[in-house]
């Protein structure tokens, strides 16, 4: 049952000299390959340095989550969800949290949505952290990853005292939060936001800014606003070509739609767009945590929800904005302590399926430059 | 457009669906021969325009298999389900890739893990399985991993 290795074995589907397709080669990126962020596979066929096709294969770290949550109950499922998009481990939470909270129909103490909030944003910021320290490590500046880390780390301490965890938090339950937030909480966020907004000007005087990094983004990985939503692109990727589809400002979510913040929206539809919106997004970001780090309201954490929780027979689905895009969870219920079938809309899978079309008739060398502005995240791609 | 508008316009279309708003969005339950006029017809219709596929999946409920789309409209921000029953020995469904290409690697993952074959697609292959899987859908309810080193 182990996995074949997929690189070319059958030489017959090699073109011959002059035909349609002479002088193509065929390339492997990955399934081990630092620009890759995880183990995706890609079969490029090249004409020169030009990219004629770009054919993803999934299946890496397929762990078949969908399966799995099947026979685990409503409590247990949420742990897997971490696991997929691990750097919007608290937003997946969220949005089960969400989605079985919308079956029982239960109310959620305002403390817990305040705090919910302000963790997925901390989530958001540290998920783009790393996304822009890596893309500009991909493009083979190294000193950019350490500035990130430098930030990341901040949240991350935070996140490890009140949850508990550093990567996979679990902290966000159905009907509420796990437990209560730590006493430093407040201090450290705003801590952290002093510390980011002295900071963030930085990484625009080292990466944006430079004209190099301009010369390999601008024009590069094209994609049109019509094209973006044809390929179900959603989040920062399909908001660099201008469609406006921020779940939080579109079907806000545990009071989003009372806090201030703008869509980051840009026109170009090249990997430049596609950058500049991550960057701008973190600042919204921040803005949204200023507004409500001081008016945590008092009260329980948690509503009082059964041990063992029976989800009413029915559909329910529930979307969220996740660091890359459009998170959404599907369950089908019977009436039992486990659902009967899970499916989770992952944003990756989607804009992983319009590179093909992004990448033709562009350079090998810029590759690279879109697969970093989409932001990919295999584990959340294969679940 | 609120759920009686578009009850209206989709049986103007279609007078066999049936509806269900038991759920949060209007469910329409259609037969699987009429599926491709009509997902034509929800994305360039100018008043309904559902240009956003956001979830296709399959369920697998023993007696039959019932495809699920989920659209939404970036114009009208309307919302609709879109269920179809399948056979479940030889299921098979138009494709709608040329329509929404996301549907590319959706279908190509249901008809995978749930084997289900979309007339017409351009490319429909294994995607997420090795190649050369042999054996059962994984997804289906009667799979049994001939492995099953840890039973959830």
């Amino acid at each position: 049952m182990f996995r074949e290795t997929e690189i070319i074995k059958d030489f017959s589907s090699i073109p011959p000299l002059g035909g349609e397709g002479a002088g193509d080669m065929i390339i492997n990126v990955g399934p081990q390959h630092p620009a890759t962020h995880g183990v995706l596979h890609l079969v490029i066929t090249l004409n020169g340095e030009t990219i004629k096709k770009v054919e993803p294969h999934l299946g890496f770290i397929h762990r078949s989550i969908e399966k799995m949550c099947e026979s685990l109950s409503y409590r247990q499922f949420i742990y897997v969800t971490s696991r997929m998009d691990y750097l919007s481990s608290h937003i997946n939470n969220h949005a089960c949290a969400l989605c079985v909270e919308k079956g029982l129909q239960v109310e959620v103490p305002s403390r817990a949505k305040v705090v919910r909030i302000i963790l997925d944003e901390l989530t958001r910021i540290a998920s783009h952290e790393l996304w822009w320290g890596a893309m500009a490590m991909d493009l083979g500046a190294l000193t950019p990853f350490f500035y990130a880390f430098r930030e990341r780390e901040a949240i991350n301490d935070i996140m490890e005292q009140t949850c508990g965890a550093r990567l996979t938090m679990n902290y966000i339950v159905p009907g509420g939060l796990m437990q209560d937030i730590h006493p430093e909480f407040q201090n450290k966020v705003k801590e952290f936001i002093t510390l980011f907004k002295s900071k963030v000007d930085e990484y625009d005087e080292l990466v944006t800014g430079n004209i190099i990094f301009q010369n390999r983004m601008k024009g590069v990985g094209f994609i049109s606003a019509e094209d973006a939503i044809s390929f179900g692109m959603t989040g920062p990727a399909a908001r660099g070509s201008g469609v406006a589809c921020d779940i939080r400002k579109l079907y806000p979510y545990d009071g989003y739609d009372e806090v201030v913040f703008d869509e980051v929206l840009e026109a170009g539809g090249d990997s430049f767009s596609r950058y500049m919106v991550r960057i701008r997004e973190m600042k919204q970001s921040v803005r949204i945590i200023e507004q409500l780090i001081d008016i945590i309201p008092e009260g329980d954490f948690q509503a009082k929800t059964k041990a063992v929780i029976k989800l009413p027979k029915g559909e329910f689905y529930q979307r969220v904005e996740t660091a890359r895009g459009e998170f959404g969870i599907y369950i089908v219920s019977e009436g039992g302590t486990t659902p009967y079938r899970i499916k989770f809309r992952s944003p990756g899978f989607s804009n992983l399926s319009a590179l093909d079309h992004m990448a033709r008739g562009e350079k090998l060398g810029d590759l690279v430059a879109m697969m970093g502005t989409l932001d990919l995240v295999i584990p959340d791609i294969d679940r | 457009m609120q759920n009686e508008e578009l009850k209206t316009r989709i049986t103007e279309l279609l007078p066999t669906a049936t509806f269900d708003e038991s759920g949060e969005w209007l469910n329409i339950m259609i037969a699987p021969q009429d599926w491709l006029l009509f997902a034509t017809n929800f994305r360039n219709e100018t008043n309904l325009f559902f240009d956003h596929l956001f979830c296709l999946t399959c369920i697998d409920w023993k007696t039959h298999l019932c495809m699920v789309y989920h659209l939404s409209s970036t114009k009208f921000r309307h919302n609709i389900v879109v269920k179809s029953i399948l056979d479940n020995t030889n299921p098979a469904i138009e494709t709608v890739s040329h329509i929404w290409q996301t549907a590319n690697f959706h279908e190509r993952e249901v008809y995978e893990m749930f084997g289900v074959n979309f007339l017409n697609h351009p490319d429909l292959r294994l995607l997420i399985l090795p190649d050369g899987w042999e054996g059962k859908n994984p997804m289906r309810k009667d799979f049994e991993d001939p492995i099953n080193m840890i039973r959830l």
